[in-house]
Formats: structure tokens, C-alpha cells, sequence
């Protein structure tokens, strides 16, 4: 038998394999792609096509459904592991410049004396993606608002890098070092609560997450108060909410307590 | 004796030490992630440590076992010189070499992206040119397979292909058509993101890629034990093949319908239809069928067996079949674990059925016990079988191997059980700490000890195992004869052309991946808004 013969509806081998084959794939198309869609009783379709076109996967778009608008600005901050890697010495310097009308409240060497975050050392990729998100209001706080309102991107970045390329001091109230809470440790996976290095930096960081050590008490519980209740919006995928919204207000405080006491000094660098 | 021992048992030893390893690595990781330990502290070991059992077993491990039995097979089922045997070289030392690369990465913890590699998570560059290089390696397998058929094919003008040829080829044309799909995946996805060319990933279209690859794969896995089961079982028990014709259906059929089946793998994924996701769930179905072939024949062969020792009536037979044989005892171990692992598949490929395990501890027991139960112990089975041909000394003892067999099986029953068990009652896979103090998850902390249990009798069969073969390799000389495959009942005097070649089965493998993935890959390359940004693992 020829190559040709083999390939030839005369060979009952042939007809039998391509026959059966076309046969359970044309059957299997019926079903997934006409019966089922229509033995759906939520769903409606316009016409067979748009049933078909469903059950491939591309939805015709009915001309009455809307997509429902968020009740507040989100971010539109889009950061990568390689976001501000590389900052000229330039960008360090004008940061540097633009850092003085943020003394006030950060300090002179991006330590706070108020209970502000402290900035010094940390990840650049928060700094850049916290200032953008106050200038677009997709956060919002009555002091920093203003502040970031009348900065240019450039002004963002370079702030960025200047921050980040500090020293991470100690600490203006250093604690005595409290042991880890359990939440700190495990996180609470029942709750989806995932351990809080996971991201923050002791395990592991994710972009855009910032390093908490010896950042003030009242500043960490008041952020995840924030963003419990949802005042706060800026985590994109709602990281955070969905964690705090589960942590309970023992929780909160253990974890807030734990990171304010830790030295900023143990933190992993990312570069 | 076989001409090419150094290069298969080259193949043979490397893919049983690092077996042994990734073992080892297994057993920690069920131990350390049940109520009898602690907690570790921090999930990144063991996220390393499950990368690199996976990709072990999943790459290293089974391909090699394939590659060596294939040498094996080329050499005594053609009775002809192993032809290329340089470049079968090559292939084994770009395994060697592409599973170094890929494993130092994974131990510096710049890789723990699991083997399925689960975009947007990226790790180092060289992981992933590590897998391309064992894929390729492999690939010349493929090539030399092909190649020493048809050199035997012009010798040997019409006549019918030995069965363990045949199942051989097709077996090395599945893996080369269904590791296209990772390999497309890692070659214009994730390795361009891991060398830093891209920073966003399109993670939908890379799932699709990925499971065009991911069932097929565990038939490629499957076939050298299937080959044992129809070449080997009734030769080693003196029995006679039920049907040459009905195994070279069944290998057809795996060639057939393993690929076009894998988006059961995705079914809770939004990116594809659901039309597809059904058309994939009918094929898998289908490919029961070369399952169940397989079971009735190779039942009927061990009949004949059992019917010539002697053995008597509608089940009587049984009985006098050569249980201290350890070839007996592999095969009807094997079957059990396949007969529960394959009930446990047909809920996984139903729509609906998996919408409850989907993403369980259900899930990694099934595929524990149908390859590293059902399949393993089939490598175990052949390497035994083969190994005095390869040392020229016999196994000397008997007893140890049907103790490691045994071992074998309980170990795998007192996991997987549990395990499943555990998938039901909602434990999701791919975590590493699970709060057994929590009143929600208390029920789960005895099955998880008992399978953890389970997981330290597998490393004690697996170990013997390596130390059994170790001891066959200085035992005293014995001329084991040439390796001979089993007789079918029917003398074969000749196959018709369409059962001794590929032509047709493989036009109808690639037809049905372009009617099953085709749209599915296109629409998601067509659409331009589906990428996100990667994930770097192990950045800092």
C-alpha cells in the first residue's frame, strides 16, 4: 500500500480513524457550542451566532449593559520590580532640593518627628507610586494633598530617588524589640491573611509594598484602620483591604506595636 | 547482553539518583506542612523545595527513564546496531547539563515558580533555559527513535514493526508534538520576561500554552509503563499477549486524543470558553478508552498465564498465577492504583464534578497515585527486568524487591488516600502552612499525619530501591541471554499498513490541535489588552 492509499477513504482504517474523530469532535462542538449555552436558563442570547461566540469565549456586547463605575478615584500608577531603578545622581540631587518643604513633617534626614512615615531608605517605588497617588486623589490626606497636588512627574521621581537613596536610621523613638504576633508570623490563612513579611519585606517584597520597620505605632494602625473601612482605596487589587478588613482590632494593634519597635536597619535591600 | 549498556544505564542511574533526591524533598515537604511539625517559618523553602521535587520528577526523572527504555528497546526489539549513538550522547549530557542549570537557581531560591511555572511569577532565566535544554535533549531522543525505525523499515521492506518499536515511536512523537507547548510558552513568554526584554506577560495565553503540554506530558510518562505492561508482563510471567493488534490500537489512540484534551486543566480560567472547555472535557473522556483497551488485554494475557500454570475456573486462575514474581506483583499493584487513580481522573475531566476538587489536595493525589503509583512502580517493574541485561549479574535477592514493591504500594495507598480525602474536604494544594488549629481545618490534621506517614514508607521503598539496584550492579556474573519481548498469541505475520505506521494518527493529532487550540490561542494572541506585569520571585 502506497502513501497514497494510506491517505485514501477506500482504506477502512482511514475512513474508521478521521469518521469517528470528526464525528466525536463535531458532536462535542454541538453540545459545548448550541445545547448547553441554550440549556442555560440565565443566560440570553440574541441569535444562534452570539450563542456560539459565548461559548468560544467572546461575548457579544449587549448594547444596554454598562459597566458599573467606582465610587472613588483609583490609581493609575503602574509600577515594575525595574520602576526608578536606576536614578541619575542629578535626580538624587534635585530630590534632595524638592525634600526640604517635606522636612516639616518627615524630618530633615527623612526620619519623622511627628507620627509621618519615615522615609528614609525606603523602596522607591512606594514613594513614586504614594506621591502619584496623591496628586490624582486616588488617596487623599488634608496635609499631603496639597503638597503633592502642585508636583510635576519629574518632581515625583526625583523625590523618589532622594528618599530611597538615604541611609535607613534608626528610628527618632526607638522601642524596646517586641516579640513577632502570630499574625505578624502566619498571617492568618483561614482569612486569608497572608504573613505580613510575605510582601513587606522580611520574606519577601512585592512592588509597591513598603518596608514597615520602625515606622510610628499610630501611623501603621491608623493605615489599616484606613483601609479596613475602606477610606483608604490606593491598594489596587484591594491587597490590603481585604487583609485589614479581616484582621481583627487585637491584631492590628499587635502587628502595629511589632513593626514600630523593629530597627529600620534589618531590612532586606531589593537591589 | 545489550550492546549499548553504558549509554542506557548512564540514562537508568542518573534518572534513579535524582529520583532518590527529589524524594527525599517530597517526604520533607508533606512532613513540614503537617501537624507534626511546627511550621518552617518561611514559605520560600518550601516553595524551593516543591520546584525542584516537580521539576525533577515531572522533567528529569520520567524522560530519561523513557530515553533509556527507548535505547533499550531500539536495540533488542530491531535487533540492529543503535544508529547515531554519538548524538544520543549529546542528548543525555544536555540533560545532564540543562538539569544542573535549572536546579541551581531553584536551590538559590531564584526560581520557586513550581514546574508549571505559573506566570506572572518569574524567576531566573537560566531555570527556564535549563528545562529548554533537558526538552531538547530529549528531542533528539525523538529524532534517533524515528531514525532507527526507518533504517529498520528499509531492511526490512513490509514487514511488521516489533510492538515495543512501535509503542516506543509513538510514544517519542507525542512528546515531541506535545512539549511544543511549553516550549512555546518559556521560548516567546516567559524567557523574554526572565531576561528582562519584557516586563508584562500575557499569563492567560501562557496557561493555555502551558496545557497543551501538561496532560499530554503525564501520557508520556505513562507510556514506557504501558510498554512494560504489553511487552514485559506476559514474557516475565509465562503468559502470551492477549492482542499485538489491540495495543498497537491503544498506543494510536494515546497518540491521538492525549493532546487535544489538556484546557481540562483550566477550567475554572476565564480565558477561555466554555465551548472549548466542554469539546476538551469529551476528548478526555475518550482517552479512557486506550486505558481500558489496555487493562482488558493485558488481564487476558495474565489469564493465558495463569490458565497454563494450571489454574482452573471463572476465577481460579488467579491463584495460581506466579505471585513471588516480582514483574506479577508490580503489574496487578499497578492496576490497582490505576483503576482508583483513573476514577479520581474521570471526576477531574467532568465540568462540573471538578468544579469541587478543582485546585484541592485532591488534585496532587490523583496525580501521585496514577504516575508516581500506577506508573512509577512500572519503572521500577522494567528496571528490574532489564538490569541483568545491563550488568551482566543477576538480581540476587528476590524477597528485598518484593518488599520494595510492597513498601511501594502501601506507601502509595496511606498517601494518596488521605490526600484526596483531604481535597474534598476543601484543603487547597500549593500552600505552605495550614492552621490545624483552627476549628475549620482540625478535621483535616489526621489524614494529613497519616499521609504524611504514608510519604516517609515511599522514601524508604524508594531508597531500597536505589540500594537493590546498586547491589544488582556488583553481584555475581550471570549471562542473562538476550532481552526478548513477550509473544502474542497470535503469531504476528503481518499488520496492515495503516497499524504500521504513523501517517494517518499523527495528521489527526495535529488536526485535532488546531480544532481544539486553535481558536483558543489565536483569540488570546489577537487581543492586546491581557497583559500584566510580571512577578519577580527571589528580586531581592
Amino acid at each position: 500500500m502506497s502513501p497514497r492509499q494510506l491517505f485514501s477513504f477506500r482504506n477502512q482504517y482511514f475512513s474508521v480513524g478521521v469518521g469517528v474523530t470528526a464525528a466525536v469532535l463535531l458532536l462535542a462542538a454541538l453540545f459545548g457550542f448550541v445545547v448547553l449555552p441554550y440549556a442555560q436558563p440565565k443566560l440570553k442570547f440574541a441569535d444562534l451566532w452570539d450563542a456560539i461566540c459565548s461559548a468560544a469565549g467572546r461575548p457579544q456586547q449587549s448594547p444596554s449593559s454598562t459597566a458599573a463605575k467606582p465610587t472613588h478615584r483609583l490609581s493609575e500608577v503602574v509600577l515594575t520590580p525595574t520602576t526608578l531603578a536606576h536614578p541619575s545622581q542629578e535626580s538624587i540631587g534635585r530630590g534632595a532640593t524638592l525634600a526640604q518643604r517635606c522636612a516639616i513633617c518627615h524630618g530633615p534626614t527623612g526620619i519623622s518627628r511627628a507620627e509621618s512615615p519615615n522615609l528614609a531608605g525606603q523602596y522607591v517605588g512606594v514613594i513614586y507610586k504614594q506621591l502619584l497617588d496623591f496628586r490624582s486623589l486616588a488617596r487623599t490626606n488634608a496635609v499631603m494633598s496639597p503638597f503633592a497636588a502642585v508636583l510635576s512627574d519629574q518632581d515625583i521621581a526625583d523625590l523618589a530617588a532622594y528618599y530611597a537613596y538615604l541611609p535607613r536610621l534608626p528610628a527618632y523613638h526607638p522601642e524596646r524589640q517586641l516579640a513577632k504576633p502570630r499574625v505578624v508570623i502566619y498571617g492568618a490563612p483561614i482569612r486569608g491573611i497572608a504573613p505580613c513579611g510575605a510582601c513587606h519585606g522580611a520574606l519577601d517584597n512585592k512592588t509597591g509594598s513598603p518596608w514597615l520597620e520602625g515606622q510610628s505605632e499610630v501611623y501603621l494602625k491608623e493605615q489599616l484602620q484606613a483601609f479596613a473601612s475602606g477610606q483608604r482605596t490606593n491598594d489596587i487589587n484591594q491587597q490590603m483591604r481585604n487583609i485589614a478588613r479581616a484582621m481583627t482590632p487585637q491584631e492590628i494593634d499587635e502587628a502595629a506595636a511589632y513593626y514600630a519597635s523593629q530597627p529600620a536597619e534589618i531590612v532586606k535591600s531589593t537591589d | 547482553m545489550l550492546a549499548n549498556r553504558k549509554l542506557i544505564l548512564a540514562h537508568f542511574w542518573l534518572a534513579f539518583a535524582v529520583f532518590g533526591l527529589a524524594l527525599c524533598l517530597g517526604a520533607w515537604q508533606m512532613f513540614v506542612r503537617s501537624p507534626l511539625y511546627v511550621w518552617i517559618s518561611d514559605p520560600e523553602w518550601y516553595y524551593r523545595s516543591v520546584t525542584a521535587h516537580g521539576t525533577v520528577m515531572g522533567y528529569v526523572f520520567p524522560t530519561l527513564v523513557a530515553m533509556g527504555f527507548g535505547y533499550a528497546i531500539t536495540e533488542s526489539a530491531l535487533e540492529q546496531r543503535l544508529v547515531g549513538l554519538r548524538w544520543a550522547w549529546v542528548g543525555f549530557w544536555l540533560i545532564v547539563a540543562g538539569a544542573i542549570m535549572a536546579m541551581v537557581p531553584v536551590a538559590l531560591g531564584r526560581a520557586s515558580v513550581l514546574y508549571t511555572f505559573y506566570p506572572p511569577l518569574i524567576g531566573s532565566a537560566f531555570y527556564y533555559i535549563g528545562v529548554v535544554l533537558v526538552v531538547v535533549g530529549s528531542w533528539i531522543w525523538v529524532a534517533l527513535m524515528s531514525i532507527n525505525l526507518h533504517v529498520w523499515k528499509r531492511a526490512h521492506p513490509g514487514d511488521p514493526v516489533p510492538l515495543a518499536m512501535f509503542a516506543n515511536v509513538a510514544g517519542s512523537y507525542l512528546w515531541a508534538w506535545t512539549a511544543v507547548g511549553a516550549a512555546l510558552e518559556l521560548l516567546l513568554q516567559i524567557i523574554p520576561v526572565a531576561l528582562g526584554f519584557k516586563a508584562t506577560i500575557d499569563a492567560g495565553l501562557a496557561r493555555v500554552l502551558f496545557s497543551w503540554t501538561l496532560h499530554a506530558i503525564v501520557y508520556f510518562w505513562l507510556i514506557p509503563a504501558y510498554i512494560a505492561f504489553y511487552v514485559i508482563v506476559p514474557r516475565a510471567i509465562g503468559g502470551r499477549l492477549y492482542s499485538d493488534t489491540m495495543a498497537r490500537i491503544s498506543f494510536i489512540l494515546f497518540l491521538i486524543v492525549s493532546m487535544p484534551i489538556g484546557i481540562h486543566h483550566t477550567y475554572a480560567d476565564p480565558q477561555v470558553g466554555a465551548g472549548f472547555k466542554f469539546i476538551h472535557s469529551a476528548f478526555t473522556a475518550v482517552v479512557t478508552l486506550p486505558t481500558l483497551f489496555t487493562v482488558f488485554t493485558i488481564c487476558a494475557s495474565v489469564e493465558i498465564a495463569g490458565r497454563l500454570r494450571g489454574g482452573k475456573g471463572l476465577l481460579g486462575w488467579t491463584a495460581a498465577l506466579p505471585w513471588e514474581n516480582p514483574i506479577m506483583l508490580a503489574v496487578a499493584f499497578s492496576f490497582i492504583m490505576l483503576g482508583f487513580g483513573g476514577a479520581g481522573g474521570i471526576i477531574n475531566m467532568s465540568y462540573q464534578l471538578n468544579a469541587s476538587i478543582h485546585n484541592t489536595q485532591w488534585i496532587t493525589g490523583h496525580f501521585h497515585l496514577i504516575f508516581g503509583g500506577a506508573v512509577v512502580i512500572m519503572y521500577f517493574a522494567l528496571a528490574y527486568d532489564l538490569w541483568p541485561h545491563l550488568t551482566g549479574r543477576s538480581l540476587p535477592d528476590l524477597r528485598l524487591v518484593r518488599t520494595q514493591l510492597w513498601l511501594w504500594f502501601i506507601g502509595m495507598m496511606v498517601t494518596t488516600f488521605p490526600w484526596h480525602w483531604v481535597g474534598i474536604l476543601g484543603m487547597p494544594r500549593r500552600m505552605a502552612y495550614y492552621d490545624y488549629t483552627d476549628p475549620a481545618l482540625s478535621p483535616q490534621a489526621l489524614p494529613v499525619t497519616v499521609s504524611a506517614i504514608g510519604a516517609f514508607i515511599l522514601l524508604t521503598s524508594g531508597l531500597l530501591f536505589l540500594f537493590i539496584l546498586a547491589r544488582g550492579s556488583t553481584a555475581s556474573r550471570a549471562e542473562a541471554g538476550p532481552y526478548r519481548f513477550s509473544r502474542p498469541l497470535h503469531p504476528v505475520r503481518s499488520v496492515p499498513l495503516a497499524l504500521n505506521s504513523y501517517g494517518i494518527w499523527l495528521a489527526l493529532m495535529i488536526a485535532l490541535t488546531v480544532t481544539n487550540y486553535g481558536y483558543p490561542i489565536a483569540a488570546l494572541v489577537a487581543r492586546q489588552d491581557t497583559s500584566v506585569p510580571a512577578i519577580y520571585v527571589g528580586a531581592q
